[in-house]
């Protein structure tokens, strides 16, 4: 079994508060840091293989060192902590029971990418999650952890899948509605109010006080060979044990049901999964011998995303539960591209139609062929997540829709 | 947020539905202080608009078009600019809501765990349909995208609070311990 980095104080009483997090060595990173250039600290992320779990898995390092040579101006850094994507409930967990992780991996990532305010952007829905962040925030100033070259503004979404896009959430931060923007230049260049801007996730930052602590070979050897680390699964559906589990990235899913998760639920036949929240696309039960990293998943036509495993046993309808992922892309869609304004809509229309028992013959080459010509063809990669699960929904499991769409 | 046939539902006005507006929008001097105070978080003020129309919300019960045109010149923006921001997110409401917004997840996982049962005993227990408002301007009931609390599926978010594992039973007691 690994060790627990990021969760070994969730079951701490009060793992929430400053006197706690001190009392379990947190924010001694600081002082190791402090001594660090930044661009030494650049080296050892990259080193590490941290890869971004928010969904992306963009190498860490790499990311920060995009910020231009010689900037004098303002450098932003905003953690993205609008978790929405189905399936996935790691950050709630690291905002509420472990706030100062994240802000003692801000103010280290601030040093590296010489930033002097920072913005946590959180889900408007996590109202206790934003409460408990912003207490660790205001112990964090009062201890003299803020407010020293480096300040964190808490700022509260207000309902929009779209603004978990990185680019999407910055027009969010800017008091604009959630539009993503073409890319590029890409916000490392041109990010929040013009500024070069660094957006992470959540976990990816809370990790960084570790990695400064016990050095990037220690971090990379704890994953694959392209993916340093662990990471928070979220695990729910059909499954004995839903709820959350941090391993190494290694894991392969297989493990991650049965050995973590206990299995699926009152002992029936596994059927399906969706690895890594409702964008990637699903696999069958024999394809779950894979790791659970950026690249285990990318080799069998998926990814991993931000590792929010669906568990579907025999007993579910893949139909329906295309109807439900068809809808809520539909309503998701932020209405700026047509062919995601458009196809969304279409597609949610026909898997309706197909589970309600009135499809017509035609409609599963018409989902598909409308699903592939969208692909690619829009600003953000929203489409693109939506295209994921359509087209493996339809093509791993056709003669569930056939039997359901009428003969003549 | 989008043209397409997604449920966003919006609570249809009724002269009962909700608390009264106040008589005039306008913030105290205080809540004026605190917008000044946002304002300057940010490189931009404009970045302090989803602060003070969550601000507005919760001081107005909605975001009227009147309420839209008074945030607008405390950011000198145009109605329509703010108009377009409220419209785009789930969580703000246009029209009066209830005392209590009931919203229940039907996302995947929560589907999977019988999310339909439970809204189908809200509705009936509330006698109205997603997207109402109680006659007596007590709860409004919506189906919601994933709020990620997979684990505890099926689950909605009451007010402020997430109540999880949810069963008939339960959701039939949260309803009744709404005042």
């Amino acid at each position: 079994m690994t060790e627990k980095i990021l969760t070994r104080n969730f079951g701490r009483a009060d793992s929430h508060t400053l006197a706690v997090y001190r009392e379990t060595g947190g924010y001694k990173a600081l002082d190791k840091a402090a001594a660090m250039q930044p661009a030494a600290i650049v080296e050892e992320v990259k080193k590490s293989n941290l890869r971004g779990l928010g969904g992306a898995g963009f190498p860490t390092g790499m990311k920060w060192s995009f910020i231009p040579r010689g900037h004098t101006g303002p450098v932003y850094l905003v953690v993205n902590a609008d978790e929405g994507e189905p399936g996935t409930f790691k950050d709630r967990y690291l905002l509420e029971r472990d706030p100062h992780a994240l802000i003692e991996g801000m103010i280290i990532t601030a040093r590296a990418i010489r930033s002097a305010l920072g913005f946590v952007y959180i889900r408007g829905e996590y109202v206790e999650p934003w409460r408990r962040f912003s207490t660790a925030v205001r112990e964090a100033y009062e201890a003299g952890y803020l407010g020293r070259g480096f300040d964190i503004v808490v700022h509260r979404g207000a309902g929009a899948y779209i603004c978990g896009e990185e680019t999407g959430l910055i027009s969010s931060l800017e008091g604009l509605k959630g539009w993503p923007k073409l890319k590029p230049p890409f916000p490392a260049i041109k990010g929040a109010f013009g500024a070069p801007t660094i957006v992470n996730n959540v976990e990816t930052l809370a990790h960084v006080p570790h990695i400064v602590n016990r050095g990037a070979e220690w971090f990379a050897s704890l994953g694959t060979k392209t993916q340093g680390g662990t990471r928070i699964y979220s695990v729910s559906g059909r499954v004995k044990r839903p709820g959350i589990y941090e391993t190494s990235v290694g894991i392969t899913l297989r493990q991650l049901i049965y050995d973590e998760a206990g299995g699926v639920a009152g002992n029936g036949r596994l059927k399906a999964v969706v690895p890594g929240g409702s964008s990637a696309a699903l696999l069958s039960a024999d394809e779950i011998d894979v790791t659970m990293d950026v690249d285990g998943l990318k080799n069998v036509d998926s990814m991993i995303g931000s590792a929010g495993v669906i568990v579907f046993d025999e007993t579910v309808s893949i139909p329906d539960a295309l109807v439900v992922v068809a809808r809520f892309y539909a309503h998701e869609s932020c209405g700026q591209c047509t062919p995601c304004r458009e196809s969304t809509g279409w597609i949610y229309k026909m898997a309706r139609r197909i589970a309600e028992g009135h499809g017509r013959k035609e409609d599963l080459d018409t989902i598909l062929d409308v699903a592939k010509r969208g692909a690619g063809t829009t600003i953000c990669a929203f489409y693109d997540g939506a295209v994921g699960p359509y087209i493996s929904y339809i093509e791993k499991f056709r003669g569930e829709f056939e039997a359901l769409i009428p003969r003549a | 947020m989008t043209t397409g046939p997604g449920p966003t539902h919006r609570t249809p006005p009724t002269a009962q539905a909700g608390r009264a507006a106040p008589a005039t929008i306008i913030f105290s001097p205080e809540q004026l202080a605190e917008v000044r105070r946002l304002q300057s978080l940010y490189p931009d003020k404009r970045g302090a608009l989803l602060p003070v129309l969550h601000m507005a919300q919760d001081t107005f019960g909605h975001v009227s078009l009147e309420a839209e045109t008074y945030v607008a010149s405390l950011f000198a923006l145009s109605p329509a600019h703010v108009h377009e921001v409220v419209t785009f997110y789930t969580l703000f409401f246009q029209q009066p809501k209830g005392r209590h917004v009931v919203a229940v997840c039907h996302n995947l996982s929560c589907h999977l765990a019988g999310a339909q049962r439970i809204i189908a005993h809200c509705k009936e227990t509330l006698g109205i349909d997603v997207g109402e408002t109680t006659a007596d301007g007590r709860i409004t009931l919506q189906a919601v995208e994933c709020l990620c609390a997979c684990e505890h599926a099926p689950m909605a978010q009451v007010d402020d609070r997430y109540e999880l594992d949810l069963t008939p039973d339960k959701v039939g007691r949260l309803l009744a311990g709404l005042a």
